[in-house]
């Protein structure tokens, strides 16, 4: 055969098409590579501090004996604020998914996604500046009314500076993530289900109770998961909020740490192992974030092939 | 046909053993006195008053409910509460944060010279002398604000490219092969990076390749791109996946290529959604401070070369006149400083925000009717 | 202006699955031939794979030849962009780009290749595009609107203008009328046989009435049941199929027996 009219190419040319096919490619690796480097990155510069004798590590007792208490400190605050926000998220979800008139629905979602685009450093400059001051007579009272709990022992501390507090401002913080995630398997509960329910003579809260919840708990699981994530490595509201020390089991003390905000106070002025030791400390964080979100993020895609969305 | 005589009732049938329309305005006027009036007994404060009346305004109406219409209903009443009781909880921390950095940014920001000076040279001697002489209070956000604008510029030229990019091989090229959806994992799961991991990842990397130590603009901009990059994919690859497959069939039809299909047909009509979803990235990191404290430190004068030395931002003026005032006996001057930086940065926030949403809507394609 | 194409054992997959098996057919130039049959006949399936548009959907492969004037649309070295500049197509829903103005729409096949043309052959191009897809009258003044503020029908023109454009040598049409209400289906069927003098026209239809009206040879194409390959069933001028049709399968479809 011939060469044909066929055969000629036209326009820019086949090359056009695979340089640019190679560039997105090379974009999706580049996130690949980002996110191994991180890994990697964290990992060299953290060795040094992971295979140190134990009295050259802050406190002298070896890498191990220094982060517990932290890893410890972050849990602490994470679960307060988990505890707190996630009932509230689930509400503010339903409010808007099933309860607000449809007409507002949708402003009333943004407003509560403002809260996401606050700044953490303003929400921690609030909690040290303004709940801090305002909530301290309420740990008066907890600790005179409630002490016989060891997360109520007294004192309380003057300044409001703990970590109660520093947990309420992380529920804040990951209110809106929860309640965004939650709101959206909301509005996906299969409207059939809704008004069999409501046919049957349901309440509007047996309705929700029937359908909306069973059909929504692996996203709230999932929701909450993420929310945890966020609160893990939130630094600044820690930072700012929390007078630090030793792990102490009241909340209403000053005391306890979390790992991202010993970070944030001590990385600007270290130099030598102290650095690795930071860098170590960042590592243990990145894992444990890694961990939940990975296991959130099951959650959802199992859970989006069985529901048939999207 | 005959016509029925029905007889004339107060009330149907179908109303019957139900609360009157006006029940919860009643319970809510009882409420209120009544809760004035608990509040009076103990000193009256707006807050507990709000607290106080919406638990008596709960528990009268369940109650109430409970008595004439029986448990189901009164259940029904007593979640519709908590679910409004919970939403209105929520907006609380929203105003009193916005309330809290007005009352207190606005002072700061009425002093001259606080936008268009820098902390150069200002020391705790002076702030002293504010406090105790009545001296103008000295020192500005201009060295912050431009260190966050330049920072924030060039992690959106790194991010911009490699995540629209990455979403155009999502959706254009991926076909849901494994290396597609390794990415689209990856993705999700770097959405959920800390932020001071991404600052130490940034930090840790050019300290092994440039030397121990490196700290400049340009590590803080790698570190809110590993932040920015992931909200820019997953952003673009939803509005790329709404564009139909028949503009794309149509150019194809043309005997267009597939990259010139997708840079000026599927591109120019996802783009209004792609503008507002990266305004929205910018609006998210612009306010990070942990990658930054441990990537730029925090310099007191006007560097604009994010290749060298120390450079301040926004987040970090704060954070750093909050915890570390410039005189640390007198701390009021820095804390107005750290208030009115505050509020110039919610005001960016919000603004990119409202961009967000004007980009969305008049650059989306029109329909000329 | 118009090539004919000739298609010798035409086999379509969907990755493993065959969708249409075995398709001999010959189109002459400048003619009008329907496609019709019952759903899932794999008849757009075909039409699709005349200009290679069916590459577009993953794991789609085809056996056979298609020859457009003896030139294998499949051989060795043959762009698929090419092959869809020569062979234009018009699809079942009108698809104008929106965020085009019209007369960017009608030059969209020139444009997006990057050709350059100046403003006055553009003029030139774009009044005859809209001329030959019986356009022009209505949208001359506001030729820097927006595509899509058109009516249906007019979209529908506008997008076979745009075909027309580029200066094809088939015309392919997908169901182009079957989002239309009657009156813009009216246009587009003197618009086709006005094509005909020009192009060689390929339309699937739904409509055997629409068949019968535009079309000179129709080719009738059905399946044995679900998840068979579709076949050709019979192929001749259009007055013999609809009047008397060498099948039986053909004669119940074309008489509305089944279908």
């Amino acid at each position: 055969m011939t060469t044909t009219s066929l055969t000629k190419s036209r326009g820019a040319g086949r090359a056009g098409d695979k340089v640019f096919s190679a560039a997105t490619l090379a974009a999706g690796c580049l996130i690949l590579a980002v996110l191994f480097g991180v890994a990697l990155f964290l990992a060299i510069q953290a060795f040094p501090a992971l295979v140190a004798p134990a009295d050259k590590i802050q406190g002298g007792e070896g890498f191990f004996t220094y982060i517990w208490p932290l890893v410890i400190g972050t849990l602490i605050a994470s679960v307060i604020a988990l505890v707190i926000a996630t009932p509230i998220a689930i509400g503010v979800a339903l409010f808007i998914s099933h309860y607000a008139p449809r007409k507002l629905a949708s402003g009333l979602g943004y407003v509560v996604d403002l809260l996401a685009a606050i700044p953490s450093v303003i929400y921690g400059a609030w909690g040290v500046a303004f709940l801090a001051k305002e909530i301290s007579p309420a740990y008066d009272w907890l600790a005179e009314n409630m002490g016989w709990l060891p997360i109520f022992q007294g004192p309380a501390s003057a300044t409001g500076k703990t970590i109660l507090t520093a947990g309420i401002v992380l529920a804040v913080m990951v209110l809106p993530i929860i309640t965004s995630l939650t709101r959206e398997i909301f509005l996906q509960t299969p409207k059939l289900h809704e008004e069999a329910a409501l046919a049957l003579g349901a309440t509007r809260w047996e309705m929700v109770r029937m359908t909306v919840l069973p059909f929504g708990r692996p996203g709230i699981i999932s929701a909450v998961m993420l929310g945890l994530g966020r609160a893990l490595g939130e630094t600044m509201a820690v930072a700012l909020v929390l007078s630090s020390g030793a792990l102490t089991a009241s909340l209403i003390q000053s005391g306890n740490q979390t790992i991202a905000a010993e970070i944030a106070l001590n990385f600007p002025e270290a130099s030598g192992l102290k650095v690795s030791t930071l860098i170590a400390a960042g590592l243990v964080l990145f894992v444990i974030t890694l961990g939940v979100n990975m296991i959130a993020r099951g959650i959802i895609a199992r859970h989006k092939e069985f529901s048939g969305a999207n | 046909m005959t016509s029925t005589l029905t007889p004339v009732r107060k009330r149907s049938a179908l109303t019957k053993g139900q609360l009157p329309k006006a029940a919860p305005y009643i319970v809510l006027a009882v409420a209120l006195v009544l809760g004035a009036a608990i509040l009076a007994l103990i000193g009256f404060n707006a807050f507990g008053w709000g607290i106080v009346s919406a638990i008596l305004f709960a528990a009268g109406l369940v109650g109430w409910s409970l008595v004439v219409e029986g448990s189901r209903k009164a259940k029904d009443k007593l979640a519709t509460c908590l679910v409004v009781g919970s939403f209105l909880v929520a907006l609380l921390p929203l105003f009193s944060v916005i309330w809290t950095v007005l009352v207190n940014g606005i002072p700061g920001l009425l002093d001259p010279g606080f936008l268009s000076t820098s902390m150069n040279g200002v020391t705790g001697a002076f702030d002293n002398k504010t406090v105790e002489e009545g001296a103008p209070l000295v020192g500005g956000i201009y060295h912050a604000f431009m260190g966050t604008l330049l920072i924030t510029v060039l992690a959106t030229i790194i991010s911009v490219p490699v995540g629209l990019l990455t979403a155009i091989y999502l959706v254009e090229y991926g076909e849901d092969r494994p290396l597609a959806r390794a990415i689209t994992f990856f993705v999700d799961v770097m959405t959920g990076i800390p932020s001071i991991v991404a600052g130490l990842f940034a930090a840790a990397a050019f300290f092994a390749v440039v030397g121990p130590g490196t700290k400049t603009g340009a590590v803080a901009a790698v570190a809110l791109s590993v932040l920015m990059i992931p909200v820019v994919v997953r952003s673009s690859e939803e509005m790329l996946k709404i564009v139909p497959n028949e503009l794309r069939e149509a150019a194809y039809a043309l005997g267009v290529r597939k990259w010139r299909t997708i840079l000026k047909v599927v591109l120019p009509t996802a783009i209004s959604g792609i503008a507002s979803g990266i305004t929205l990235a910018i609006a998210r990191v612009i306010g990070e401070t942990a990658p930054i404290l441990v990537t730029a430190g925090f310099a007191t004068t006007i560097n604009t070369n994010v290749f060298s030395g120390w450079m301040a931002s926004l987040p970090t003026f704060i954070y750093t006149q909050i915890l570390n005032p410039t005189s640390p006996s007198n701390p009021d001057p820095s804390s107005v400083r750290a208030w009115g930086a505050a509020l110039v940065l919610i005001i960016l926030v919000m603004l990119l925000n409202l961009g967000a949403r004007l980009i969305a809507r008049i650059f989306s394609p029109k329909t000329g009717r | 202006m118009s090539k004919r194409i000739d298609v010798k054992d035409l086999n379509v997959y969907y990755s493993k699955f065959l969708a249409v098996e075995g398709v001999n057919i010959n189109i002459d130039a400048k003619s009008v031939t329907a496609f019709i049959g019952p759903s899932g006949c794999g008849k757009s399936t075909f039409l699709r794979t005349l200009n290679r548009m069916h590459e577009v959907i993953p794991g789609a492969r085809v056996e056979g030849e298609v020859l457009l004037d003896g030139d294998n649309l499949y051989g060795p070295g043959v762009d698929p962009v090419t092959v869809r500049a020569q062979i234009g197509m018009v699809f079942q829903r009108p698809n104008p780009f929106p965020t085009m103005s019209i007369r960017d729409n009608v030059l969209a096949g020139v444009k997006l290749n990057n050709h350059k043309i100046s403003k006055g052959e553009a003029d030139v191009l774009v009044e005859r595009s809209l001329q030959g897809a019986n356009l022009w009258n209505e949208v001359k003044d506001r030729l820097a609107k927006p595509g899509s503020g058109l009516s249906g029908g007019q979209q529908q023109r506008l997008c076979i203008a745009r075909a027309i454009a580029v200066e094809p040598q088939v015309i392919l049409m997908d169901e182009p009328c079957s989002a239309l209400d009657p009156i813009s289906t009216l246009a587009i069927e003197d618009l086709i046989n006005e094509l005909k003098d020009q192009y060689t026209v390929v339309i699937v239809t739904h409509n055997m009435q629409q068949a019968a009206r535009v079309s000179d040879k129709t080719a009738f194409f059905n399946i044995a049941g679900t998840g068979k390959p579709g076949k050709l069933i019979e192929y001749g001028d259009t007055p013999t199929i609809f009047s008397n049709p060498a099948e039986k399968a053909t004669e119940d479809y074309v008489s509305g027996r089944f279908g």
